[in-house]
């Protein structure tokens, strides 16, 4: 198989796109469309500050990646949650994080320590507020609430993740299995702030299949942790991810076809946000973030024994 | 040659092309990567009895 721009030997084939590609053509092709991307849904500009939440997994590192191959002004965000899981999780995937932003001057790393600060681990959160099987619930609460709090406290006005293709499709798959209508109401690549003075949420990869993804982080040899978060075992998203994946395989391009016109619809006025939401918020009496609870958020709860 | 997935290791004694290895390993190539002696390469591709060849997971959870 031949790269279709230079006509050397390609390195990989994108079905979807019946697009083959060489080691140089893909990484040029996989910058432009994360350029495109950001443009396209009106994600931040050169002017905006950027932090982006650094797992120290591929998609993450290669979106910090790019975005400084980009000359955007993007700062890494580690949250360290304190999860072991017999391979030292947390510890090693901070270690990865903390690599890549050594090999480049002017960047800054901000990690921010669950279990030092509040004083427990997020698994240990879980198992005293009884959620014992799976403590992703208040995992994904307290990392929303301390990238909301360090964006705020430190005048990031964007905050990037790096959710892919195939992420956001089991998201969708799984909402439209049961009709969440409130979280396709706020699916998408850009997620307006939750409340004043916060940062908006972008997903710049959100176009990119996970498998590209992958490819450029090998390819740029950039050093994630391949090990997953032990709790994503046996996740639905990952039930989901497989499912999904059955049908790519016998129709490339399903998944990007299933997100852009979910976007498309969206964009028609399937799924309008009702007006009441935004007017039930209001900041907790303890961390000032919105918030529908009558006095302290999700987070602030957390903690009160 | 030799081929690593996720811990594990077999050796193939007769040439064949990397998606015949994808199938017999029954994985599907949307879910891999696969480096030939450290190169990226595509399915097409034949691989030798002195390959080193090592096959990248892509999925991730949570
Ligand atoms: S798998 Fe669950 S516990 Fe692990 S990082 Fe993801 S949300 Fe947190
Ligand atoms: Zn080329
Ligand atoms: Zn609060």
């Amino acid at each position: 198989m031949r790269c279709r721009k230079c006509g050397a030997p390609a390195v990989i084939n994108l079905r979807h796109h019946k697009l083959a590609l060489c080691a140089e053509d893909f990484q040029t092709w996989f910058v432009d469309q994360t350029q495109r991307s950001i443009r396209k849904y009106e994600m931040f500009t050169h002017d905006d500050r950027i932090l982006v939440a650094v797992s120290g997994g591929k998609d993450s590192l290669a979106l910090w990646d790019v975005l400084l191959r980009l000359g955007y002004q993007a700062d890494g965000l580690y949250i360290d949650l304190g999860i072991d899981g017999g391979l030292r999780y947390s510890e090693q995937s901070k270690a990865k994080a903390l690599a890549f932003a050594g090999q480049h001057d002017q960047v800054r790393l901000m990690v921010v320590d669950i279990p030092g600060r509040y004083g427990e681990s997020v698994p240990d959160v879980a198992r005293r507020r009884r959620q014992q099987q799976r403590p992703c619930a208040i995992c994904g609460l307290i990392k929303r609430h301390e990238m909301n709090r360090i964006a705020l406290a430190e005048g990031y006005q964007v905050l990037a993740t790096g959710h892919n293709l195939d992420d956001e499709v089991a998201v969708l798959f799984g909402n439209v299995l049961h009709w969440q209508v409130g979280y396709l109401q706020r699916q998408g690549p850009v997620l307006p702030a939750d409340g004043e003075g916060l940062a908006q949420k972008v997903k710049p990869f959100c176009r990119f299949y996970e498998r590209e993804t992958a490819a450029y982080t090998l390819i740029r040899g950039l050093d994630y942790i391949y090990e997953e978060c032990p709790f994503s075992l046996g996740a639905t998203s990952l039930k989901h991810k497989e499912t999904l994946t059955q049908l790519e395989h016998e129709a490339p391009g399903t998944k990007l076809h299933f997100y852009l016109s979910f976007l498309k619809a969206k964009r028609q006025g399937l799924l309008c946000p009702s007006e009441a939401s935004a007017e039930m918020l209001h900041p907790c009496q303890v961390c000032g973030q919105p918030t529908i609870a009558p006095a302290l958020c999700a987070f602030c709860r957390l903690w009160q024994s | 040659m030799n081929v690593t997935f996720r811990q594990k290791q077999w050796t193939f004694d007769s040439p064949l092309t990397v998606s015949q290895l994808l199938k017999k390993l029954r994985l599907l190539p949307e879910t891999v990567l696969v480096v030939r002696n450290g190169q990226l390469v595509t399915e097409d591709q034949h691989l030798q009895p002195g390959d080193d060849v090592r096959i990248v997971a892509v999925v991730s959870g949570g």
